[in-house]
């Protein structure tokens, strides 16, 4: 062996990792690559969008292209049937479903009770929920779904997803998004301008690939055991005893900035249907009994806030003229899991009863 | 191991073949090797474990050697510095804690400086005890042989493991709430085991070829082979130790491609497989016969490209090293009978067994003053050979089971074989039914195979029994 060989092997290694990186670096697959799945083809469709912190156990993951997520989805099974009235719900972890079977969250339940419009159609509800408090992530679910051609979008929000510094936390919201939707909307935003694009974009199209590869994966899982959520043993209950703390995101008592820039996110999004009527819900949130709970309702919000922010709400909603459910006390203190929005099996129940009742209404008059 | 744990190992096997070409290649051997179990081993929840174990490793070896060894042999000077050479890597691996709290070498923070002397000291105690020892004492021989099986129990037998490490909490002053069996992770245990038998047997036979101290540890605990194998014999790995291949750019290349191969094998293909393998998780979720078989055929491909590319990695490194290692597979999915599986599947477990257990045994049945039934000596041994096989993995109802499967399976196949033999000659010249009988050969074997991994990758029989259950729509 003589050193021309070996110098030789290496220039041609290191060209094609070169060659390789460029490709990977240059030419933006992700769009492609996204809406490609095995997904409502060779396995069912998941019947709500993917999000896991424990891939082995729950056989889902948290991936950050919506238009993978949504090719994963049931939704995307192909062509709407005509004898199909479709329901498509918005919200965070809740209407997700966190520790909920999925034929225990609401899209299930509601599911379960086999309505009909009047003229016989089978309404279906789509559950495309995510596990974020974010208003901007529901609103670019809100902007995708549209393509399924909706009959009726249910849009369920709690103060903390309109809070604007929970706005930006979602895995799915991606650099692009943040762009056009800060200067859509006003809110201070602001790139990493060390980053080198090339390496971004490298980097980002590793995470695609990776993101793909394995949600496609657990696709087998899904399909073999019906499973995508890790349901621990004893889960923490949500906390009744509070602390006496009566301020907001740092907003002392009878100041109410916090949440104002986001108000725009949700009335740019009902406006944004193109006549597919949008329903606002605010959904079912812990009302505690415990200590300190004259202070708070639960271990996100202050009274006050939360008492301004109905009130608000319901003006809004008046002036502009939406149909609006106001929830907040629904479920009873002892339907709520591990947290002060997740609802138990019953919780979920009561909540389906409520939705199902309005919209039996809705379609028969 | 991590790929980049692979990579760092392939780099400094290279750079030791550029390096060294005859002159110091054993001893760049015997401390790159000396270093790699001490980086290797993973941490665990017992304080100092993580290093106290390699060291039990090299005490294990050191004391096999010496029991081995001829007194010529162990007189020998060069021993002295192979000896200096261990304690100084011990004592600068112990060294280390002063460099960081965590660990450079190590997974955790060395033990303090004091308990590192102490242990070299012994190690050094028990070398200059020995030293000088006229003769190979055959009592010592079978010490070194129950020690070693008194270790492989103490890690395989849950109950027993569970108590150690409960001891070893105890005695390191940690609480034994949360001790368990899995707290005891000995890198590379089972293959040092087998590798110390097979000498410990071979010197009791008188065949053992005359190894020094550094020969011998570098054959032990040999880097790319330490953690899975092959499990090469002494007598043709110092071949290769003394007598190099010689380094061409076919032997580079074919390290390369070997590297590259079980790399993807390992990281690419069994890690995919991985995510969807049976498991005692998914194994009670799973609805269905359609996909319970996709979950048995997932583990059946992923146990197989696992282990095989981490033999494929080890051959690789050993041949930029200059070692020819022996194949462990040979395209066992493709044959169409379980002897001729388990002729090529773990080829160099299955010969270590057939040398020191199956051969013996069966020689001993045949022997026998009373003559026996060849046909009850071939279930015997076959059952024996695969129980123990089987117990190596761990000592549990499940593998004693997998291992009875095949033992059954081959007596079985044997016997089917001896009696459809004479029916076969009728296809000599008749490709197409021969091909097609061939073809449902490997399919058979195939599934009993598969089948067997139930046992394999299941913790329980009663889980087992569920999964069995399933696949044919129970």
């Amino acid at each position: 062996m003589n050193a021309k060989f070996i110098r030789n092997t290496l220039v041609k290694t290191a060209i094609l990792l070169l060659a390789f990186l460029m490709v990977l670096g240059f030419v933006n697959f992700t769009p492609s690559i996204s809406r490609l799945s095995i997904y409502n083809h060779l396995v069912p469709g998941r019947v709500r969008l993917p999000y896991g912190d424990t891939p082995s156990r729950s056989y889902n993951l948290t991936v950050s292209n919506l238009d993978m997520m949504l090719a994963s989805h049931l939704i995307s099974s192909g062509k709407k049937p005509a004898d199909e009235y479709r329901v498509i719900l918005l919200g965070d972890s809740s209407i997700w479903g966190f520790l909920l079977k999925p034929e225990d969250t609401l899209a299930g339940q509601l599911n379960s009770m086999n309505l009909r419009t009047q003229d016989g159609k089978h309404i279906v509800f789509y559950n495309l929920g995510y596990p974020t408090l974010s208003v901007i992530k529901d609103y670019l679910i809100l902007e995708k779904s549209l393509s399924y051609q909706p009959d009726l979008i249910i849009w369920s929000v709690t103060l903390e997803s309109l809070a604007e510094k929970n706005a930006l936390q979602s895995p799915m919201i991606q650099p692009a998004d943040l762009q056009r939707l800060s200067t859509q909307f006003g809110f201070p935003y602001s790139t990493d301008q060390n980053q080198d694009p090339v390496l971004a974009s490298l980097t980002h199209a590793r995470i695609t690939l990776s993101d793909w590869y394995r949600l496609q994966m657990y696709g087998f899982m899904w399909a073999a055991t019906g499973k995508d959520q890790d349901y621990p043993l004893n889960p923490t209950p949500a906390q009744r005893d509070l602390e006496a703390d009566s301020s907001f995101e740092g907003c002392p008592e009878g100041s109410f900035p916090c949440v104002q820039a986001l108000y725009d996110v949700l009335k740019t999004g009902v406006q944004s249907t193109l006549g597919t009527p949008i329903w606002i819900v605010n959904e079912p949130m812990l009302v505690s009994s415990g200590l300190n709970s004259d202070t708070r309702y639960n271990f996100y919000y202050p009274r006050w806030v939360y008492d301004q922010y109905r009130s608000d709400m319901a003006a809004m909603a008046h002036d502009a003229g939406w149909t609006y459910l106001d929830l907040w006390n629904l479920v009873p203190e002892n339907e709520f899991t591990n947290s002060a929005i997740h609802l138990s099996p019953t919780g979920e129940k009561l909540m389906a009863d409520s939705v199902a009742a309005q919209i039996e209404a809705y379609l028969h008059h | 191991m991590t790929i980049l744990t692979v990579l760092i190992l392939a780099a400094i096997a290279l750079l030791l073949r550029l390096t060294f070409r005859l002159r110091g290649r054993g001893w760049a051997l015997l401390i790159a090797s000396l270093l790699a179990i001490f980086w290797l081993q993973p941490s665990m929840p017992i304080r100092n474990l993580d290093f106290w174990l390699p060291v039990l490793t090299l005490f294990l070896t050191l004391f096999a050697w010496e029991i081995t060894a001829s007194p010529e042999e162990r007189l020998s000077d060069h021993n002295l510095a192979t000896l200096a050479i261990i304690a100084g890597v011990i004592l600068c691996v112990g060294l280390t804690r002063y460099l960081s709290v965590t660990g450079i070498l190590t997974p955790s923070q060395p033990p303090p400086t004091w308990q590192v002397l102490a242990g070299i000291v012994l190690l050094a105690g028990l070398f200059f005890a020995m030293r000088s020892a006229k003769k190979t004492i055959p009592a010592l021989l079978w010490i070194g042989f129950t020690l070693i099986l008194g270790f492989f129990m103490l890690l395989k037998l849950p109950g027993l493991a569970g108590l150690t490490s409960s001891g070893l909490h105890l005695l390191m002053g940690q609480s034994t709430t949360n001790a368990s069996a899995l707290d005891i992770r000995w890198l590379g245990f089972s293959y040092v085991a087998f590798r110390l038998i097979h000498t410990i047997r071979d010197r009791q036979s008188g065949r053992l070829p005359q190894v020094s101290l550094q020969e011998y540890f570098i054959y032990v605990i040999f880097f790319p082979s330490f953690t899975a194998g092959p499990i090469d014999r002494i007598e043709r790995f110092i071949t290769d130790l003394r007598q190099p291949v010689p380094m061409t750019s076919e032997d580079l290349g074919e390290g390369a491609k070997r590297l590259a191969v079980g790399l993807f094998k390992k990281f690419v293909v069994a890690d995919t497989l991985g995510l969807i393998a049976l498991s005692a998780t998914n194994a009670s979720q799973v609805q269905g016969a359609g996909w319970t078989w996709l979950l048995l055929y997932a583990f059946t491909f992923q146990i197989y490209f696992d282990f095989s590319g981490y033999t494929d990695v080890a051959i690789g490194m050993a041949r930029w090293l200059g070692f020819r290692l022996p194949e462990n597979f040979n395209h066992p999915y493709l044959k169409p009978n379980l002897t001729l599986f388990w002729n090529n599947w773990h080829i160099t477990l299955t010969q270590w067994f057939r040398a020191y257990f199956f051969n013996p045994v069966t020689r001993a049945f045949r022997s026998a003053e009373k003559p026996i039934n060849p046909v009850f000596i071939l279930l015997v041994t076959q059952l024996g050979t695969m129980l123990l096989i089987g117990l190596w993995h761990g000592i549990t109802w499940n593998f004693a089971a997998w291992g009875l499967w095949h033992g059954l399976g081959l007596f079985l196949q044997n016997r089917w074989s001896n009696w459809v033999r004479p029916h076969l000659t009728t296809l000599e010249g008749r490709p197409v039914p021969k091909a097609l009988l061939t073809g449902l050969g490997i399919l058979l074997t195939f599934h009993y195979v598969a089948l067997g991994w139930v046992w394999f990758a299941l913790p329980t029989i009663h889980l087992s029994l569920t999964v069995f259950g399933k696949l044919f729509g129970g």
